[in-house]
């Protein structure tokens, strides 16, 4: 994985250094929290429902055993003995003091770690497929233009102050795995029928509080061009973006506004502009540099069957291990869905054990999906047996990826300061609904993903069901939404009608479900049977005539 | 009631009689939506002596079982994540 250079080091240091002396002022008086709050926000520290959050950028979702031991040092000195990974491949600290947060810095930077660009109207954390360097069907590992577009994005002056927030995604594979039609620019590696390999950019696609699947703005951009097209991108939305309105201010307002047509006028104008200076090519030996530190393990020559093991072990397998890239060796997700748990949280002594476990199978690198589970992504068949009796030891075994408990949840109203209502609850009490594994594996892959407000960092618009909180006079009801993807085949989901009480929604949920299943076709997953048959049969069981009359009378 | 974070390690705090206490139960319910905007003045003084941040009024009920927040917001914030009781102040029942 990438290390950092001289230079990186050296302005992580620097910025630490800074942020304390900014953090000394405040506690002193010298800076007013207005003066503050936009400095401690460029360093992830934010205020919450409870305390202060800290957010730590994890590049690419790319871990390797010793930044995770890190990580369980900062959730065991600092914090409450864990931490939530959210659905862009970041961690958050819910309970960090102020005074502690230098300290904090200054120990992740010792692993090459930081908080810069967690936060603010900036070019966010990149992130990529959670596969990446693994997948079978990957052109290639999209991690390398993940690190260089970190590397131009960060403190880039003309990108310091953006309109609004600004989030980037790489894929490397036709298959979708980091929702990169939700994300306001993203890369796809693509092939070229000359078999060449450039980039497929897209623009303008988002969540929040109007949701957009974003477009193609470059069909098939050049290797060596890659920068000075996204360059191209970012000066437009930098330019016409709107300042005006914070709810307009997203670049998909913008290129939704335009249209891809004017969209790629303008990009291509400021693009061919940018090429006639020639400085924003990426050098081939840079290139070659940073590749080099994505460089695949040498994998030995191994047998391809997959082991025996018991029931546990063979369920594991059937949905959390998948086709690697070598022969013998597999990628295995861990969940951090445990039924009734809470989405996304891991304890000190997990990570602890998980960088244990890493290092005593030549695992360099564990990674963060967005998906809030993580993943080893070059594990030996021979391996996953042992592999997984030690995850269930450590209850990271659910053999749940991509079924119905598999849900993605934000902090919601338990923690965040944003949210309406509360997530985690909702998430817990369908997990529990349907704990029985035979009728999950009989629902097969559904998508839930829940967000305790408009915002949507639950991605609940791209989940085959979302659900949102909202507020009704201090009460939490939630907004069932359905037919929603974040894979090749994105769509935001319909929204089905009035919202359902707290004691309402898992019920609803389920009723949807069990709908599913009477009415699926062969081989349907629950989005193909809600685009075969539409939001009205789902909308009648989901209501029930009392209470659709409850709701609307 | 009247509420604020503790600038140091953001803490959730109540104001009491010109001072902050760090319970719910412990804080002023004012009766009088005048004397509310007073207090939320005069804790200006706690803003820029540093000692607190983002100090502003919420809505509450009282009965004989004490005081409840008419918004769940604020439930949750007095107590702690409902999804984990050993944080927050509902683990401690810390009082200033």
């Amino acid at each position: 994985m990438y290390r950092y250079d001289e230079f990186d080091a050296q302005f992580v240091a620097e910025r630490v250094a800074q942020f304390r002396g900014q953090v000394e002022r405040r506690l002193k008086g010298e800076l007013t929290e207005d003066e503050f709050k936009p400095l401690r926000l460029m360093n992830g520290l934010y205020l919450q429902l409870h305390a202060y959050m800290l957010r730590i950028a994890v590049p690419y979702g790319t871990l390797s055993a010793r930044q995770m031991r890190m990580l369980a040092h900062i959730a065991r000195k600092y914090d409450k003995g864990y931490g939530h990974f959210t659905t862009r491949q970041n961690i958050q600290f819910n309970w960090p003091k102020l005074v502690d947060v230098p300290d904090i810095l200054a120990d992740l930077a010792t692993v090459e770690m930081h908080a810069i660009q967690t936060s603010g109207n900036c070019i966010r954390n990149v992130t990529a497929d959670h596969f990446a360097g693994a997948a079978a069907d990957e052109i290639e590992d999209p991690r390398p233009l993940a690190e260089i577009i970190r590397q131009w994005s960060s403190l880039h002056p003309e990108f310091v102050f953006l309109p609004r927030k600004f989030k980037i995604a790489v894929g490397g594979s036709a298959h979708d795995r980091a929702a990169l039609k939700f994300h306001d620019m993203a890369v796809e590696i693509v092939r070229n029928d000359a078999g060449a390999v450039g980039y497929r950019v897209l623009v303008g696609g988002g969540m929040g509080r109007t949701p957009y699947v974003g477009y193609t703005i470059g069909e098939f951009v050049a290797k060596e061009d890659i920068l000075a097209f996204l360059e191209a991108v970012m000066r437009v939305y930098n330019q016409s973006g709107r300042r005006d309105n914070k709810y307009k201010a997203r670049i998909k307002i913008l290129a939704n506004a335009l249209g891809p047509e004017e969209m790629h006028r303008l990009v291509l104008r400021e693009f061919e502009e940018i090429k006639q200076t020639g400085t924003l090519q990426v050098p081939a030996e840079e290139l070659a540099r940073i590749d080099a530190y994505f460089s695949a393990p040498a994998f030995e020559a191994l047998s391809d069957a997959m082991p025996k093991g018991d029931a546990d072990f063979e369920n594991w397998v059937k949905t959390n291990v998948y086709p690697h890239r070598a022969n013998g060796y597999a990628i295995a997700t861990i969940s951090l869905k445990p039924i009734g748990g809470v989405p996304g949280d891991a304890t000190d002594a997990q990570m602890d054990a998980l960088a244990d476990l890493m290092d005593q199978y030549g695992i360099a690198e564990i990674r963060v999906s967005h998906e809030q589970n993580l993943v080893l992504p070059h594990v030996r068949k021979a391996d996953l047996p042992a592999i997984h009796a030690r995850l269930k030891a450590l209850d990271l075994a659910t053999p749940n990826a991509g079924l119905i408990t598999d849900i993605i949840a934000c902090p919601g109203l338990d923690y965040c300061d944003l949210a309406n209502a509360r997530s985690i609850p909702l998430a817990q009490e369908l997990s529990r609904k349907f704990t029985d594994l035979k009728r999950q594996h009989d629902i097969g892959e559904l998508k839930i993903k829940i967000s305790g407000c408009i915002n949507a960092c639950g991605h609940h618009h791209a989940g085959h069901i979302g659900i949102l909180g909202v507020d009704k006079k201090g009460v939490e009801f939630y907004q069932l939404q359905l037919g929603g993807s974040g894979a090749e085949d994105a769509s935001i989901g319909d929204i089905m009608g009035p919202g359902f009480g707290e004691h309402e929604i898992a019920d609803a949920v389920e009723r949807v479900v069990e709908l599913y299943l009477k009415e699926r076709q062969d081989g349907e997953r629950f989005l193909d049977t809600y685009r075969r048959i539409g939001m009205e049969p789902f909308k009648n069981v989901a209501y029930r005539e009392q209470l659709y009359a409850a709701h609307t009378g | 009631m009247l509420t604020a974070n503790r600038l140091v390690d953001g803490d959730v705090l109540y104001w009491k009689a010109g001072s902050w206490v760090m319970a719910l139960a412990d804080g002023e319910v004012f009766a009088d939506p005048k004397a509310a905007e007073a207090a939320l003045a005069a804790a200006q003084r706690d803003v820029t002596g540093n000692m607190v941040v983002a100090p502003y009024l919420f809505d509450v009920r009282t009965d004989a079982g004490g005081i409840k927040p008419v918004k769940e917001r604020e439930i949750i914030r007095a107590a702690g994540p409902t999804v984990r009781l050993d944080l927050g102040k509902q683990a401690s029942k810390a009082t200033a």
